[in-house]
């Protein structure tokens, strides 16, 4: 298997990582591989017999970016290779860059594995027909939920199911945010600077705070699982910027907590902050995500599990890979 | 018959639940349910005990007065009319917006009514937080009451935040 790996941010990084490390554990699973390149936003490396991914990480560590050898649009062009693996950043708005490297490799029949959210929020059903046309695959776990499984845990192990409802926890960020609030009783502006110096939160927190974040990885997840066929736009969304200790301390007397949820029905898409009884399983803290999945056959199936983080990350891309390559998942 | 909860404030020693419950007893009511909340103490060291009755409408005020004039703290006293029921919070200026007008809405209705609403108020001008509990004849008409309650807070600009 020939990989190229665009974006080398801290999930590409994390991903080879996994790739050196685990290399005797994962050729038992998929077989030789060789990374044959690698990109980030300012250059790329090549090899078609394979790169020397320690190399390659010492060579970002030192420098911060890559040499200009090859860049992504080249590789996803013209390079020979059978998987990418996309993992450049998020645009909710108009997919890119991700969204060009996934359509340049889906019409060339190489399978894709990604965790960048904004190509699947922008055109889901047109990657989808794309990559059937062209007898490729575009696997996306690693972009809902992070480590947590969600997609092949309602693809392959729940099959034969129809999924009714989601709802859950799907922003590390607002968990924390929220979780702290409702422990420490304090505004929500003092917990936001406890976040940004700890680093859970961005210094520009917009994408997590209002919603967005969860609001696409919600589109991801009602059009895999539930078949439709929702745009960002559709989703209706409330932020937590608005909560206050005291919504904290009236909600606790009566024995509930808030948390910011995502939920998708045949009615509506909606992430909003919504009351929580405290003994409920989605009443969860720190930066934890969480998924109730109510389907016809198996009622109720939750999953909790670390939503972000490089290894966390690798975890769900590296666990399609594995798909990519076994008879199950096909 | 209908049916009342009432939420009293019981000091944690013997004799005191009996206090509440003999008015009951002789107003021909009926007790259905008698919980202790040993987990919710009041800062005074007192606990909340709620309790549920059947009795003649007529002698609802008469209870209550019984009640307290045994010097128990009744804490919420409410007449249950409807078999559904949910929690919102609202966050936002309810008072200076008329909160008349905001639980007006929900009990003019006919089918869904405001049966209980703690606001806690941090400074003056600060928006503040209700915790309102709303009921209705059915679901569906739950459903219709919480959308139209949504409704009017938007046109206030007073968050909702919804159940789950």
């Amino acid at each position: 298997m020939r990989i190229a790996i665009v974006g080398f941010g801290s999930v590409g990084r994390g991903v080879a990582k996994v790739l050196i490390e685990k290399r005797s554990y994962l050729r038992n699973l998929i077989g030789d591989y060789r990374v044959v390149a690698v990109t980030d936003s300012k250059g790329g490396v090549y090899d078609e017999n394979g790169l020397d991914l320690r190399k390659v990480l010492e060579i970002k560590r030192r420098k911060g970016s890559l040499p200009e050898e090859i860049t992504s649009i080249e590789v996803v062009r013209d390079l020979d290779f059978d998987v990418c693996i996309e993992v450049t950043p998020t645009n909710v708005e108009s997919g890119e860059p991700g969204l060009t490297h996934i359509r340049e490799c889906l019409k060339r029949g190489i399978d894709v594995v990604t965790s960048n959210k904004g190509p699947l929020v922008v055109a889901f059903r047109e990657l989808m027909d794309l990559a059937e046309k062209n007898d490729a695959r575009l696997m996306f776990e690693a972009t809902v939920g992070g480590a947590m499984p969600v997609i092949k845990l309602a693809k392959v192990d729940l099959a034969g199911n129809e999924i009714i409802s989601v709802k859950g926890i799907l922003n590390g960020t607002c968990n924390y945010i929220l979780s702290r609030m409702e422990k420490e009783l304090l505004p929500y502006e003092m917990i936001l600077e406890e976040a940004k110096e700890l680093g859970i939160a961005e210094r520009d927190p917009t994408y997590d705070v209002e919603g967005i974040d969860a609001g696409a990885k919600l589109v991801i997840i009602a059009n895999a699982l539930m078949g439709l066929n929702a745009k960002f736009e559709d989703v209706e969304r409330v932020g937590i910027s608005d909560l206050t200790p005291e919504a904290f301390k009236v909600a606790l007397e009566n024995g509930y907590t808030i948390r910011l949820i995502a939920e998708a029905n045949r009615e509506y898409l909606r992430v909003s902050p919504r009351l929580i009884p405290l003994n409920h399983p989605l009443a969860i803290y720190g930066t934890l995500n969480a998924l109730e999945i109510e389907t016809d056959l198996a009622g109720e199936v939750f999953v909790i599990g670390k939503g972000a983080g490089s290894v966390e990350t690798a975890s769900a891309i590296i666990s399609d890979l594995i798909c990519l390559k076994s008879l199950r998942c096909s | 018959m209908i049916n009342l909860t009432m939420v009293v404030e019981l000091e944690d020693k013997p004799g005191q639940l009996i206090k509440v419950l003999e008015p009951i007893s002789k107003l021909g009511g009926n007790v259905v349910s008698v919980t202790h909340r040993r987990d919710e103490v009041t800062p005074l060291g007192r606990i909340p005990v709620r309790i549920a009755v059947q009795i003649d409408e007529s002698k609802m005020d008469r209870l209550l007065r019984e009640i307290e004039g045994r010097g128990i703290i009744v804490r919420s006293f409410n007449r249950v009319r409807h078999a559904v029921a949910t929690s919102l919070l609202l966050i936002g200026h309810i008072i200076h917006t008329d909160l008349r007008e905001t639980v007006d809405a929900i009990d003019k209705t006919g089918f869904a009514e405001v049966v209980e609403m703690r606001i806690v108020m941090p400074e003056l001008n600060k928006p503040s937080t209700a915790f309102i509990k709303v009921s209705a004849v059915n679901e569906e008409k739950l459903k219709e009451s919480v959308e139209i309650l949504k409704g009017v807070c938007k046109s206030k600009g007073i968050k909702v935040i919804e159940p789950l």
